[in-house]
């Protein structure tokens, strides 16, 4: 029997001496405030405090809390009410799944020095991982002093405090948190080599095992044993049959009985390791095919033609030539990968993070062949996704176990897990020219690229569409030759991750303008703003551009821009640099539709269902600020049904930066039907004012008044009086076989601007500001606007400085690094406003154009600062040091 | 499955003799293990003894279970300086708090931080069995990636350093690629001593260059007696030949060899 203190209150439990205090909490007390991203240390998102020093939990020996008093998030005390409502303010929380580890680093911080400086700030929360925000926020909250409120009202354009806020910097309830009673628990056997063949034992022996509650193969898969996110590519098995294509493959599932400590350490499997094929240029050329049915392992080629590249380039003045190699990227969110099934009657309920429920939903029906409406998906808070939570993980591995077994059942990835088993950042080999004439304005852009898809589809196709189109960056490009194939190797599933292969392009495109700009003799920003695209310009797909943004964009960098080079002036190792993005929101040339529901009650309640994931970039406070700014009734009023297949209609997938402009747009049309109908029954006009209150909705227009007592009108069937629902589907035309057509109709663009220093011997990069403008369309809430850009910079910081993910040796975040507190400079937001007649309010997305610009800004800077060109990502201190080297003086 | 928190080493020793695995901070045990560890732990962290640190005959004492933040928060030497450096660079704020030196000195990690601050303050580790106590320089503990001279039935008692290595300032440099929470590509610590500008007394030691962390004893003894920007030009690659580094996913070779020698001339400036 242990006993200690928890939060002030004497506690007693049986828990193992030497478990981990993490799993006391959580599975032993049942206090779930405290989350586990790794088990090892390095991400800190279990921090609690034990006799006031930050520990974690997860490497915490329970028997050493022993008469001591240990802290975690659900404890209230003045500094975290502070802290909790200095978080909401700022924004400092996201997805909220590392709040409670910032919360009780920063409580000890704050006992410890009560006015902390940003650098203490940041030194104290360097134990800490946060893939979400970039930091900055969550340091300005710790060093935020004050009591002021937060904005908690407001229509379109407020900084309004997000509305799901509380519960993040409370401890929210991730797909981890809740187990439904007496879930079995649920682990995955997977492969250890990239390509092997496999066969099992005696499985029903290993079946009967005391505690094993069952063993599940792809044998007992009774559907279609097959998904993947676009329909006719899809070809991964949920568990897959011999052989096994890639390290990290689920082969079999095994069910343990509650409580018992799962150990799969004899599990009968036999494996014969086959060669395997890692590299995509020699996976181009072999007879060895992951795939039976593509011939030279190519999964697609994506083309984009417009004009002759290659007569232009040849009578062009100035030309460049380059190439650039990227890595494998791990999303690397905080919480990996967990959830729950169990049936309610004959209805499978997955409760899991995911970023696309009914894509779940389709895909788990599919492999357990069942009809769309037996299978319910329940959204969890999601602790970050950035594009590889839009696949289904263990959704059918859930669903096939309580499906089964009749039981409910859990499973959570552990960080290895996690990270061998889902998609991957595309590792990219672009090489190509690009030429501009004497004036500097671009002629020609040829491009050709190779990206290593993996051993499935996944998102590999949109890859190779969206690449090509977007390869001549927001540039008047009269003359386009790109070409982008999606080749499979036995590596890691590539897939979605924020910018699906332009943020890899829009390197290799931007540090070409750097040299090019250069032999042009023209200032690099100059060079850019003369050839943006303006409206009426034809794209490299030949579509008429409208509310085009990237010279506004570029145009307030100016400023700053100057500044930079004149303070980098004569300092040896400073450097400036830039580069701008453009994205296409939604998908490419695909119907994309999202449907809003919105109904009143007859108490007045407006009811909004809303079935956009939230995965931290914060849906569910932009969409119903939309709704309640075109309603025309304030958003406290309104209450939110989250996304649940059951209870919200399809608002489709939150990727592609499409959350904000479609759903948006689609909730904007129902409150707009939603307020025309209201108007109708007080036959006013649509200057009138609406307002609610009691049960009365009133409807004011100059001197006239009508009160319309909701409880008197005629219910409908789901319970509402007023009730509307609308679609909106982004008008795009498809691309014909040179990829010409209008691939999306709305674009976002942005620009940023990077100073760093260059310590030259040793080739490492210290940041020293980002400026980053990014045109909206309209900023509907600027705050959380800001918290995608910090965000975003971020992971483009680590895309260009120390990720690289290689199977079998950077499975954990101990090896894969990804960017601390003290990895992220300030960053200045510059928000511009060109609407586009398409969203909502004008707004356009945002969320992947954030990370588009950084890394090529990065080495842009790094060239300014010593001449180095990198053309192998990341960009490690060895390999700066070898390319300064390299540098012509 | 044991465990057992003794607080006296008496029985601490008793138990390690019946084979128990030593638990410290566990920061190095706890990854990788599974909801608990497996085995019979034995917990070192309520013995009072081991974690104090007293100036006795033989030099200031450690005891194995000082943690980092112990010693960031401790007052000591200028000499110690590089070892409270490095301190505070070993993981992040929760690490240091119950990650041990003792810990850090038998996981024998070839990037263990604590080691090359220790090196060049001359450090002996004095090792407790069931026959008594035996000291052994530093150098000698550690033999290996993840070996170490600890015999069956030994802790890792103290760490002791000689009144001698107390002696002048001291400096650590870690380089990685990113700010906190990061293995190291390479680090060195130096302690020097200059007398009317020039060297007097000087120890150099780099990790994550090789197998094991090593003092660079030819170095040393070539800048012995130069002024500081002598002794600065002597500090090449060249002159690393003790370290042996390898290509990994962090680095390459010869990148850690040029970049020693530039860190172990910033901190040698830095110390002087
Ligand atoms: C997130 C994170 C970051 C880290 N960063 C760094 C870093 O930057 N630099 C660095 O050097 N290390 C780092 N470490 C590793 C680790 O924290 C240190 O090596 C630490 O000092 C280990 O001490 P411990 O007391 O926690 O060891 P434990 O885990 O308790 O033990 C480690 C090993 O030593 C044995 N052992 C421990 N004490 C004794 C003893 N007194 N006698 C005999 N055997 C003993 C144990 O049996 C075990 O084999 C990091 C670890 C984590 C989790
Ligand atoms: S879960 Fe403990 S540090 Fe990641
Ligand atoms: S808010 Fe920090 S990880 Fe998501």
């Amino acid at each position: 029997m242990i006993t200690f203190t928890l939060n002030g209150q004497p506690v007693t439990t049986d828990s193992a001496p030497t478990r981990r205090l993490s799993e006391v909490l959580r599975e032993d007390l049942g206090l779930k405030g405290t989350k586990v991203g790794c088990d090892a240390g390095d991400c800190g998102s279990c921090t609690v405090l034990v006799d006031g020093r930050a520990l974690c939990a997860c490497l915490t020996p329970a028997a050493r809390i022993a008469g001591a008093h240990v802290e975690t998030v659900e404890r209230e005390t003045p500094e975290l009410t502070r802290l909790r409502t200095a978080f909401l303010r700022h924004g400092a929380a996201q997805c909220g799944i590392c709040t409670p580890g910032m919360l009780m680093a920063a409580v000890d911080l704050l006992r410890r020095n009560p006015t902390p400086s940003e650098a203490e700030a940041s030194e104290a929360l360097g134990g800490v991982l946060c893939r979400c925000t970039g930091y900055r926020k969550i340091i300005a909250a710790v060093c935020d002093t004050t009591d002021s409120a937060a904005i908690t009202t407001g229509g379109v354009g407020t900084a309004l405090q997000r509305i799901d806020g509380a519960a993040k910097v409370a401890g929210d309830l991730f797909g981890a948190d809740v187990v439904p009673d007496g879930a079995l628990t649920l682990k995955a056997i997977r492969s250890p080599h990239h390509h092997a063949a496999f066969t099992f034992g005696d499985l029903t022996a290993y079946a009967q095992r005391p505690g094993v509650a069952g063993v599940f193969t792809a044998a007992d898969i009774p559907g279609l044993n097959r998904f993947g996110v676009i329909p006719p590519f899809a070809d991964q098995p949920a568990i897959a049959p011999s052989p096994a294509r890639f390290r990290g493959e689920c082969v079999a599932l095994v069910a343990f009985e509650p409580g018992v400590t799962p150990d799969l350490s004899d599990f009968p499997i036999h494996w014969q390791e086959r060669p395997a094929q890692m590299i995509p240029a020699e996976a181009e050329t072999s007879s060895h095919l992951i795939h039976d049915n593509r011939p030279g392992n190519r999964l697609t080629e994506g083309r984009v033609v417009k004009g002759d590249a290659a007569a232009a380039l040849a009578t062009s003045a100035h030309i460049v030539e380059g190439e650039i190699t990227t890595a494998f990227v791990e999303h690397a969110y905080i919480e990996p990968e967990a959830g729950s099934a169990w049936m309610e009657g004959d209805v499978l309920n997955i409760r899991a993070c995911t970023q696309a429920p009914v894509m779940d939903r389709d895909d788990t029906a599919t492999i357990l062949a069942l009809p769309h409406d037996r299978v319910r998906i329940r959204p969890s808070a999601v602790g970050g996704g950035f594009g590889s939570k839009l696949d289904v993980s263990l959704q059918p591995l859930l669903g096939l176990v309580a499906l089964k077994t009749g039981r409910p059942v859990r499973m959570t990835y552990t960080r290895q897990e996690s990270m061998a088993s889902t998609t991957k950042r595309h590792p990219a080999e672009i090489r190509g020219r690009i030429g501009c004439d004497a004036t500097g304005r671009i002629t020609a852009v040829a491009f050709e690229g190779r990206f290593d898809t993996g051993a499935y589809a996944s998102w590999g196709p949109t890859v190779a569409n969206r690449v090509p189109v977007h390869a001549s960056g927001p540039y008047l490009t009269p003359h386009v030759h790109a070409r982008a194939r999606a080749i499979h190797t036995n590596g890691p599933v590539s897939g979605a991750f924020r910018g699906f292969g332009v943020p890899q392009a829009a390197i290799w495109q931007e540090t070409l303008f750097d040299q090019l700009a250069d032999k042009a003799g023209i200032d690099r920003l100059e060079f850019r703003i003369l050839n943006a695209l303006t409206d009426g310009d034809l794209s490299a797909t030949g579509q008429v551009m409208q509310a085009t943004g990237i010279r506004e964009c570029l145009e307030a960098l100016r400023p700053h821009w100057y500044r930079a080079l004149a303070e980098a002036q004569g300092k040896p190792g400073r450097g400036v640099g830039l580069a701008s993005c453009w994205y296409g929101c939604g998908n490419t040339s695909l119907p994309n539709p999202s449907t809003i529901r919105i109904g009143i009650t007859p108490s007045g309640q407006i009811v909004l269902h809303q079935g956009a994931t939230d995965i931290g970039q914060g849906s569910n406070t932009v969409i119903p600020q939309i709704a309640a700014q075109a309603l025309g009734l304030p958003v406290e009023l309104f209450h939110l049904i989250g996304p649940d297949t059951f209870l919200t209609p399809d608002a489709g997938k939150t990727s592609a930066s499409r959350q904000t402009y479609v759903s948006g747009r689609a909730a904007h049309d129902t409150a707009r039907a939603l307020r025309s109908q209201i108007l109708r029954l007080a036959n006013a006009s649509d200057a009138a004012t609406l307002s609610l209150a009691n049960g009365t909705l009133t409807v004011t227009e100059g001197t006239t008044r009508r009160d319309i007592a909701l409880a008197s009108q005629p219910i409908g069937e789901d319970g509402y009086v007023l009730l509307a629902e609308e679609t909106y589907d982004p008008p795009t035309a498809p691309l014909d076989a040179n990829g010409q057509g209008k691939p999306y109709a709305v674009y976002g663009y942005g620009a940023q601007l990077v100073e760093l220093h260059v310590d030259r011997a040793l080739g490492t990069v210290k940041l020293l500001k980002i400026t980053a403008a990014h045109d909206v369309g309209r900023a509907i809430n600027p705050q959380l606007a800001e918290g995608q850009i910090e965000g975003g910079i971020a992971q483009g910081i680590g895309l260009a400085l120390m990720e690289e993910y290689l199977p079998g040796r950077t499975e954990n975040l101990h090896d894969y690094l990804i960017p601390t507190t003290g990895d992220v400079p300030p960053i200045q937001s510059i928000l511009l406003e060109i609407p586009d007649p398409e969203g909502p309010f004008g707004a356009k997305g945002l969320g992947e154009h954030v990370l588009i610009p950084t890394a090529p800004a990065i080495l842009n800077a790094i060239r300014h600062a010593t001449g180095a060109k990198i053309t192998r990502l990341p960009a490690l201190p060895h390999r700066i040091r070898a390319a300064i080297l390299g540098a012509k003086p | 499955m044991l465990f057992a928190r003794p607080d006296t080493l008496t029985q601490a020793i008793a138990l390690r003799a019946q084979g128990m695995r030593v638990l410290s901070g566990g920061t190095d045990l706890y990854p990788g293990a599974s909801a608990e560890l497996s085995g019979d732990v034995l917990d070192l962290t309520a013995i009072p003894a081991l974690r104090d640190m007293t100036q006795g005959p033989d030099g200031l004492r450690i005891g194995a279970c000082t943690t980092w933040s112990d010693l960031v928060e401790a007052d000591l030497p200028p000499a110690l300086t590089a070892l409270q450096q490095a301190a505070l660079q070993v993981g992040g704020r929760q690490v240091q708090n119950a990650g041990t030196i003792g810990g850090n000195l038998c996981n024998a990690s070839p990037a263990a931080d604590g080691v090359p601050p220790l090196l060049v303050l001359d450090a002996v580790v004095e090792l407790t069995g069931p026959t008594g106590a035996r000291s052994l320089p530093l150098d000698q503990f550690i033999i290996g990636p993840r070996r170490t001279a600890l015999a069956q039935g030994e802790i890792l008692t103290a760490i002791t350093l000689p009144h001698s290595a107390l002696t002048g300032r001291s400096a650590f440099v870690k380089l990685g690629a990113r700010a906190h929470l990061v293995i190291s590509i390479a680090m060195v610590a130096v302690r020097i001593s200059l007398e009317k500008g020039h060297i007097s007394h000087c120890a150099l030691a780099v990790g994550s260059c090789g197998p094991v962390a090593c003092r660079l004893p030819r170095l040393e003894a070539a800048i012995l007696g130069l002024t500081l920007s002598q002794a600065l030009e002597q500090i090449t690659p060249t002159a690393l030949d003790a370290l042996s580094p390898i290509d990994d996913i962090r680095a390459t070779a010869a990148y850690r060899r040029e970049a020693a020698a530039e860190l172990l001339r910033r901190a040698v400036t830095e110390a002087a």
